[in-house]
């Protein structure tokens, strides 16, 4: 009896989590179908939408209208580079939190934690102004910059957590046996957290590939990655639903692939330490 | 030796010549994403032909995205555009404020005295063109004719808002999912109080006496959001607060629509190959109460330089030729009058190929019946027709147009609109310096 009803309530908690999950996932799949149809049948009653003829007319216009590639390869570029930069800087902040924690660590990780509170436009016209005197107006290097440094306060949250599961006892047998400090984070400490580094990286990637306030305020065109090339497909008086949701589409297949074929990776790490 | 060094210098002096001859330069204009717009980066081989050392990059964004951008740019001086397109709202702010470069001095060839003087007075300040226009626009009544032919009615060519009501009574069906009238809910500076700001110009309503204060306290505001609400409730489609004009343009390409007041942009989508209704068409021009005033907008977008661009001289060879009357015949030529950019030039309404055009007479007609300069029955110390030319409208105006579509879902009621609107714009208006 109690198998049953174990059963049962586990029916019953699948299918909600499927139906959330087709939820959450609804706007994206609706946005690929779109992409599919001519501009005309795109703004059809979704049922009606559903049985006009389909085709690749929106993602032939899109590819003759953009440099898909130049797009694409700038948002590469500012999401692993970035995301690179952030981890050099918050592995070795997060050892030092982790396993030689001051007074004033838990302070420092919530104020880190406190600049991700304060609106991006708040700060526009500062960083503009900055942006403009240092030459990084629309260059890579200065998306580089901004991205690593909206995101670090979250990668070393992330890293903190995750080497706070390891026992120090492990670094201090590795110090006792003469290890360096820069040989105890490189050959013991990281490789034990590669779980951990992996979903921060994995996330920091998707985050910086997502970001679409910097990258379109501080880019105009030799720098501008795939945020902007959806931006340039809407309008508030046209037809575009189709046109953008193509290019929308191919924005989000790449980090799509990746989500997908990282995904146990991703869950691993994000459940790090989560149940004792 | 003597020799050999003046050969050098010579081959020196040549070489640089040569560079200096062949030097590119590239400019970069920022644009919105409209057909008009597109349009011209596919005709740009033509610009080349003409200017081989000038190099265009395009940067394409949806219209807000780019308000934004440029305006960041423009007054921190980041220099990354050397071409915006800007509308006939920001003109007379960034012209007043220097941030753009005059364009008096564009070539004879270019005809400034062509423009249409609505268009070109909205672009000027103290005499001086600050932005060279792409193309205009007005509003106009867009309706079914079918539908006011089987409810037995006619539409004056220049309706009255009593003959809009009468219209979208008749044609209202809502068991077929025909609503009489779409007007724009959708909060917003460029969206709801853009069609009611300039409703309200028909009813005598405006948005400051000539100190400056609020009139959303007097009679006349309280009469157009009274007419409006009515409308909505009674004949328009259900929820409407949330349409704008791409939700309005899908609801009338689909038929659901009697009648739609937007645009004159719109008339090409309605009659083109996506519009279920395209031959049932006609237009009117917008709708006037006797007071003098129609109930319809005016608008341009146009390219200015920024005072900042360290390439005047390319900028302003791209904004003329972009601008000129030989752009709109090489349009015409590819891809046929009816897709040629409209309402900025009085040649293009005198040619008589573009007369053919079933909405071109229309579209002049709606733009000359809007004066910027005078856009109130009553005078006002402000000029626009469906804006008020000062930096701080665009947020208090999108603060009013919540209230509005919040009268409009129902959510408030049109007294409590009205008062907070006063309240609200009253507040910061004092706050900005203007009531003292």
């Amino acid at each position: 009896m109690a198998r049953k009803t174990t059963q049962t309530r586990k029916a019953v908690v699948t299918t909600i989590a499927w139906i959330i999950g087709f939820l959450i996932f609804f706007p994206i799949l609706w946005t690929i179908l779109m992409s599919f149809k001519s501009e005309g049948d795109a703004i059809k009653a979704p049922l009606a939408m559903l049985s006009t003829p389909w085709t690749l007319e929106s993602y032939g216009e899109v590819q003759a209208r953009s440099n898909y590639l130049r797009f694409f390869m700038n948002s590469v570029i500012i999401s692993l580079g970035s995301t690179i930069l952030a981890l050099v800087i918050a592995i070795p902040a997060a050892w030092s939190m982790a396993f030689v924690p001051g007074k004033r660590t838990k302070d420092l990780l919530m104020w880190m934690l406190s600049t991700k509170m304060m609106p991006a436009v708040g700060v526009l016209v500062p960083m503009y102004l900055m942006f403009r005197d240092f030459g990084l107006l629309d260059t890579r290097t200065g998306l580089v910059v901004i991205l690593t440094l909206i995101n670090l306060p979250i990668v070393v949250w992330m890293l903190y957590t995750y080497f706070k599961e390891i026992p120090g006892e492990i670094l201090e047998a590795a110090r006792m046996d003469g290890a360096s400090l820069r040989s105890e984070i490189l050959y013991v400490l990281t490789p034990m957290a590669v779980p951990g580094i992996a979903s921060t990286m994995l996330l920091n990637i998707i985050l910086a590939w997502n970001e679409a306030f910097w990258t379109l305020q501080l880019t105009t065109s030799d720098a501008a990655p795939l945020t902007q090339f959806i931006a340039s497909y809407s309008s508030p008086e046209g037809l575009f639903y189709a046109k953008l949701s193509a290019a929308s589409t191919m924005a989000i297949a790449p980090i799509l692939i990746l989500g997908w074929f990282s995904q146990k990776q991703l869950v691993r790490g994000l459940t790090f330490g989560a149940v004792k | 030796m003597n020799m050999t060094l003046r050969a050098l210098l010579g081959a020196t002096a040549l070489l640089t010549l040569a560079g200096v001859a062949t030097a590119e330069t590239t400019i970069t204009v920022a644009t919105v994403n409209n057909g008009d717009m597109i349009r011209m980066q596919g005709l740009m081989d033509d610009f080349y032909a003409k200017y081989p050392d000038i190099k265009v990059e395009w940067v394409t964004l949806e219209e807000n995205v780019l308000r934004q951008k440029v305006t960041t740019d423009i007054a921190t001086k980041g220099g990354q555009f050397d071409v915006l397109t800007i509308g006939t709202y920001e003109v007379p702010i960034w012209g007043k404020a220097g941030w753009l470069v005059g364009l008096n001095d564009l070539p004879e060839a270019w005809d400034k005295a062509d423009l249409l003087p609505a268009i070109a007075g909205g672009l000027t300040v103290d005499g001086e063109l600050y932005a060279a226009p792409f193309y205009g626009e007005s509003s106009m009544v867009m309706y079914r004719k079918d539908l006011m032919d089987a409810a037995g009615l006619t539409m004056p060519d220049a309706p009255t808002w009593a003959d809009i009501k009468t219209a979208a009574a008749a044609m209202t069906d809502k068991s077929k999912e025909q609503y009489g009238i779409c007007l724009r809910g959708k909060a917003g500076w460029g969206e709801n109080m853009a069609f009611l700001t300039a409703m309200s110009n028909s009813f005598g309503a405006k948005w400051f006496d000539e100190n400056w204060n609020p009139q959303f306290d007097q009679q006349p505001w309280k009469d157009t959001l009274s007419f409006y609400l009515d409308l909505m409730n009674e004949y328009g489609p259900p929820g409407a607060s949330n349409n704008g004009f791409n939700e309005n343009l899908a609801l009338m390409q689909q038929g659901h629509c009697g009648m739609w007041i937007d645009a004159t942009v719109a008339a090409s989508f309605v009659t083109g190959k996506d519009s279920t209704v395209a031959d049932k068409m006609a237009f009117a021009l917008a709708p006037d109460n006797g007071l003098g005033k129609r109930g319809n907008w005016l608008w341009a977008w146009s390219l200015a330089i920024p005072a900042g661009s360290a390439k005047v001289d390319a900028a302003k060879a791209f904004v003329a030729w972009a601008t000129s009357k030989e752009y709109t015949e090489l349009v015409a030529s590819k891809e046929g009058w009816a897709n040629v950019p409209p309402g900025t030039r009085t040649s293009l309404y005198a040619n008589a190929e573009y007369q053919k055009v079933p909405f071109a007479k229309m579209t002049l007609d709606s733009i000359n019946s809007a004066d910027p300069t005078k856009p109130t029955v009553d005078a006002v110390p402000y000029t626009g027709v469906q804006f008020v030319a000062i930096p701080e409208f665009q947020g208090f105006a999108t603060a009013v147009g919540q209230q509005f579509s919040a009268a409009l879902a129902g959510t408030t009621s049109l007294d409590d609109a009205l008062a907070a609107a006063q309240e609200l714009t009253k507040t910061e208006m004092t706050k900005a310096g203007y009531i003292k």
